[in-house]
């Protein structure tokens, strides 16, 4: 008789945990707290389960509060209650706790600690707490006006797909208005009731699962398709969704490698083109090239710190800045360099390239001394965080779409600049002919110095675009610098073109490898692949032709 | 021999193979006492100077730059370090046949490429035919396709910058990026003995010695002739019916074997071989040896290799902020100041004054690398 009692107590206790939240009476909080006080293991994780579907935010207050050993028993004069602790503090040698009830926190004077029993929350009633206090939590995330933390509510909700989340997930879904989250919330609700028992419904979810290509629904589908106990119309919709979700998958793996090879030709271009028109103009490889990055990123940090300092207010703004400053400042210095030693070497290309290593060494040690040893933070603005959702399952980044943007306007003022403008034709004079475009009356030396002024900016432009995927740090330039060699002699002397293919290729080669392969065997690789192909082609992809071919 | 040179080139080799050993050995109460670390440090710079005559050869005669003798110098070194690590044995921390990082990357059976290695005789060969074959095969692709000048440079840091990757990676079984190291005996010699050491020293200057004249009677034969006028003009050189392939490749093989030779002796005296030692910079810091001592005189780059190897000992200990800008420096006075590095240099200063003594004109040879591209 005892027994059936309780087991009525607890299908009483637990009946509102099955769905229907409910607020509890006084007469009932009372004894569901004097349960949660006993100590009958089935009778407190009713109790946590009572509280907890109420729903009410002041309850799950109260279980967190548990959760966290901070609930008390006080025995006053045969009277037993349940009490919450707050502040606490010394008096005299006794440790003091306040005292307030649960629901109402209405206050209950102090107590010593020593005379108060602790309600100790054991492994199983916290695990018990956990999914109420997180669906409070991701409740709050799914009325958050960003569409993002909305989007990641929801995905969250999807992955758990706990049945009792159905309700919320709903009313989420029909007041959601941004197309992401809309999808995200459709995923999950379809999520939990593929977990649920009724088959219509069941068959409804896989088909939409299908419908929206869920890779995280992929798994259970799969299990579907292959159980022999599932019904059959169930188990043919889950194989067709299956199928769609795996062509789809392919599609979207697809899609990113090709964005990652573009970003990664795009940072080999950017680093690349300074380089290759110095190489074509003088026949000089700058050694130095990835220490004036590195000055470009290091501009960019300065400037950043100046405008924390100076204008707080315009933080977001001071990459607009950065970009003409780290240009300037890493052009400033290779003019310096092209007008102070390499002049001196024209024509003896191995010893420009030692000299250069040399100057790339001291600048290299100069950062290092000045700023420290370590990688500085330099924060990305708050236009350039995040991404563009092209797909469910596909962010491409902000920041790696503006590299390929910066990329893409460099290339193009480039070919602006040199085909389109009377310096430009300067350029290309000197590039062809020093001598007999210094008989017409080109100054070889300024041309020099300008073109060695714009690479070494371009340089910079490229360390500053840096900043926003890796690390700043004095060695930075290294990490990228033999990359950028290798676009160099693959694209061949003096053509842009060249160094556009050669950078696209390179790129899309490597993260075409890499997953293959791995990081390191792409690399050498990809060294192999050059050495073979300018088995073919000695002088690049675009070798000059002609009796001044040969130097 | 010139008679001059002989008695010079005797001296100091007799000084370097015999007297310092024997400075080591006499007791540390004797005024011409060496310490065995001294011993220790200039047996590494004699080591370095071998891979220096290799690099002069290649670049201060023919012409050629590469920006990555540190591969060949890890292949010796890696393969004396292989066997080295196998005859540790059972007396390694973790007590096992396999070598220490083996235990740890949890390998269970020795890798089949490390087998041979026990064997002694097979490790002395392989110092030398594993950095002659991949030259071989990397020269024979670069040079055939006429890849040459600045672009060959670039490739040749491009293999170093891929070497330095691979024996990163703890899967190639060559001990990551700790490399190989907790050497205790070579060939059944304790390594911590000072006897050993001396005996390892005097190896070395042995082995620079021959060196030495091995490329001595390089440049002083035909080929010699050939690789100086390949460095000057390559077109002509063609032109004139030679293949100027196969000449550098007949080089680049014969400095690649000594840069391995030089790895090998370099292993058992320092106690470590690490990626380190092998990649970007390493490889071209060796350059800068040559550079310095003078390019296109085999003296220059003996003396270059031991010259800014001490420098480096003393100021990366003495001033280890200073030592990067000071290298920097010297990469660029080298080449804006000294084309023909210290011993040009000396010569010259050396030539002034025996003219100004004799009042006579000289016909002083323009320096190497001087030539103007068309």
């Amino acid at each position: 008789m005892r027994r059936l009692l309780c087991v009525l107590f607890i299908a009483w206790l637990a009946a509102p945990a099955a769905g229907q939240a409910a607020s509890l009476s006084p007469a009932e909080a009372e004894r569901t707290l004097q349960a949660l006080a006993s100590d009958d293991g089935d009778r407190r994780e009713a109790a946590v389960a009572a509280l907890g579907g109420t729903g009410d935010p002041k309850w799950l207050e109260f279980l967190a509060a548990f959760r966290d050993g901070n609930v008390y028993v006080r025995t006053k004069s045969g009277v037993t209650e349940v009490l919450v602790g707050g502040a606490r503090s010394t008096r005299g040698d006794h440790d003091v706790i306040e005292l307030k009830t649960p629901y109402d926190g209405a206050a209950r004077g102090d107590a010593p600690l020593s005379s108060l029993k602790e309600v100790a929350a054991d492994r199983r009633l916290r695990v018990a707490i956990k999914p109420f206090l997180d669906a409070d939590e991701t409740k709050l995330q799914l009325a958050d006006p960003d569409p993002a933390v909305r989007r990641g509510a929801a995905i969250k909700l999807g992955n758990r797909a706990d049945p009792r989340s159905a309700g919320v997930v709903e009313a989420a879904l029909a007041e959601e208005a941004d197309r992401w989250a809309r999808h995200a919330l459709a995923e999950a609700l379809a999520l939990i009731r593929l977990g649920g028992t009724e088959t219509p419904a069941r068959v409804d979810a896989a088909r939409t699962l299908g419908n929206l290509h869920s890779a995280t629904a992929l798994p259970a589908l799969r299990a579907l398709a292959r159980d022999t106990a599932t019904p059959p119309t169930l188990r043919a919709v889950a194989e067709r969704a299956t199928g769609q979700i795996e062509r789809w998958a392919m599609l979207t793996a697809t899609v990113e490698t090709l964005f990652q090879g573009a970003s990664l030709a795009s940072i080999l271009l950017l680093m690349a083109l300074g380089l290759a028109i110095v190489f074509g103009l003088m026949g000089v490889i700058n050694m130095a090239h990835g220490e004036l990055m590195a000055l470009g990123a290091y501009a960019t940090y300065v400037v950043q710190n100046v405008f924390r300092a100076s204008w707080p207010g315009a933080f977001d703004y001071y990459f607009l800045v950065a970009l003409p400053v780290s240009f300037l400042v890493a052009a400033a210095v290779g003019v310096v360099l092209e007008r102070g030693v390499i002049r001196r070497l024209y024509g003896r290309p191995l010893e420009t390239l030692l000299l250069t290593w040399g100057a790339s060494l001291i600048i290299q040690q100069a950062l290092r001394l000045w700023f420290g040893a370590a990688n500085v933070d330099v924060a990305s603005p708050r236009w350039l965080s995040g991404g563009v959702p092209v797909m469910a399952d596909l962010t491409l980044p902000y920041n790696r779409v503006f590299i390929i943007g910066l990329a893409t306007l460099a290339v193009a003022a480039m070919y602006w600049l040199l085909f389109r403008t009377a310096a430009g034709l300067r350029i290309r004079a000197v590039t062809q002919n020093r001598a007999m475009a210094g008989c017409l009356g080109v100054r070889a030396g300024w041309v020099d110095a300008a073109t060695f002024g714009v690479g070494a900016g371009l340089a910079g432009l490229a360390g500053c675009a840096l900043t926003q995927i890796g690390n700043v740090g004095p060695s930075l330039g290294q990490n990228y610098i033999v990359d950028s060699f290798m676009v160099v002699v693959t694209g061949g002397v003096g053509k842009i073109a060249g160094t556009i293919l050669a950078a696209a290729g390179l790129g899309g080669l490597n993260k075409g490898i890499e997953p293959a392969l791995g990081a390191v065997f792409a690399k050498v690789a990809i060294l192999v692949v050059v050495i073979l192909f300018l088995q073919r082609r000695p002088a690049g992809l675009f070798a000059v032709r002609g009796r001044n071919a040969e130097a | 021999m010139p008679k001059r040179e002989l008695v010079a080139v005797g001296l100091v080799a007799a000084i370097l193979v015999f007297a310092l050993p024997v400075c080591n050995a006499l007791p540390p109460s004797s005024p011409l006492h060496l310490p065995d670390f001294t011993l220790n440090l200039f047996g590494k710079f004699l080591a370095y100077a071998i891979l220096a005559l290799g690099l002069d050869l290649l670049w201060g005669y023919a012409g050629v730059l590469s920006l990555g003798h540190g591969v060949f110098f890890g292949l010796g070194a890696y393969a004396m370090g292989m066997h080295l690590m196998l005859e540790i044995g059972a007396r390694s921390v973790y007590q096992s046949a396999l070598p220490d990082f083996m235990v740890w990357n949890r390998v269970t059976a020795l890798p089949v490429f490390w087998q041979p290695f026990y064997s002694g005789a097979f490790t002395l060969a392989a110092v030398v035919i594993v950095p002659a074959l991949f030259a071989f095969a990397f020269g024979y692709l670069a040079f055939r396709s006429r890849i040459r000048g600045v672009y060959f440079s670039i490739i040749t840091q491009a293999l170093a910058l891929s070497a330095w990757l691979v024996f990163n990676r703890n899967e190639m079984n060559l001990g990551g990026t700790n490399g190989l190291a907790d050497f205790k005996t070579i060939f059944g010699y304790p390594l911590n003995q000072a006897a050993t050491q001396r005996g390892l020293y005097t190896a070395t200057a042995v082995v620079l010695v021959a060196a030495y004249l091995l490329c001595r009677w390089i440049t002083r034969s035909r080929a010699g002739k050939v690789l100086i006028a390949i460095r000057d003009s390559e077109t002509r050189v063609l032109f004139s019916g030679y293949s100027p392939a196969r000449y550098k490749l007949f080089v680049f093989v014969v400095s690649a074997v000594l840069a391995g030779v030089a790895g090998a002796l370099y292993v058992p005296q320092v106690g470590i071989i690490t990626p380190a030692k092998i990649g970007v910079l390493p490889s071209i810091e060796m350059v800068v040896w040559v550079a310095a001592g003078g390019r296109g005189t085999l003296v220059g780059a003996v003396g270059g290799a031991v010259g800014v190897n001490w420098m480096q000992s003393w100021l990366t200990t003495s001033y280890p902020d200073l030592w990067l800008l000071f290298l920097g420096g010297l990469f660029m006075g080298a080449v804006l100041f000294f084309p023909d590095g210290v011993s040009g240099a000396l010569a010259r200063v050396g030539g002034r004054v025996r003219d100004a003594a004799r009042r006579r004109p000289t016909d002083v040879l323009a320096p190497a690398g001087r030539q103007v591209a068309p």
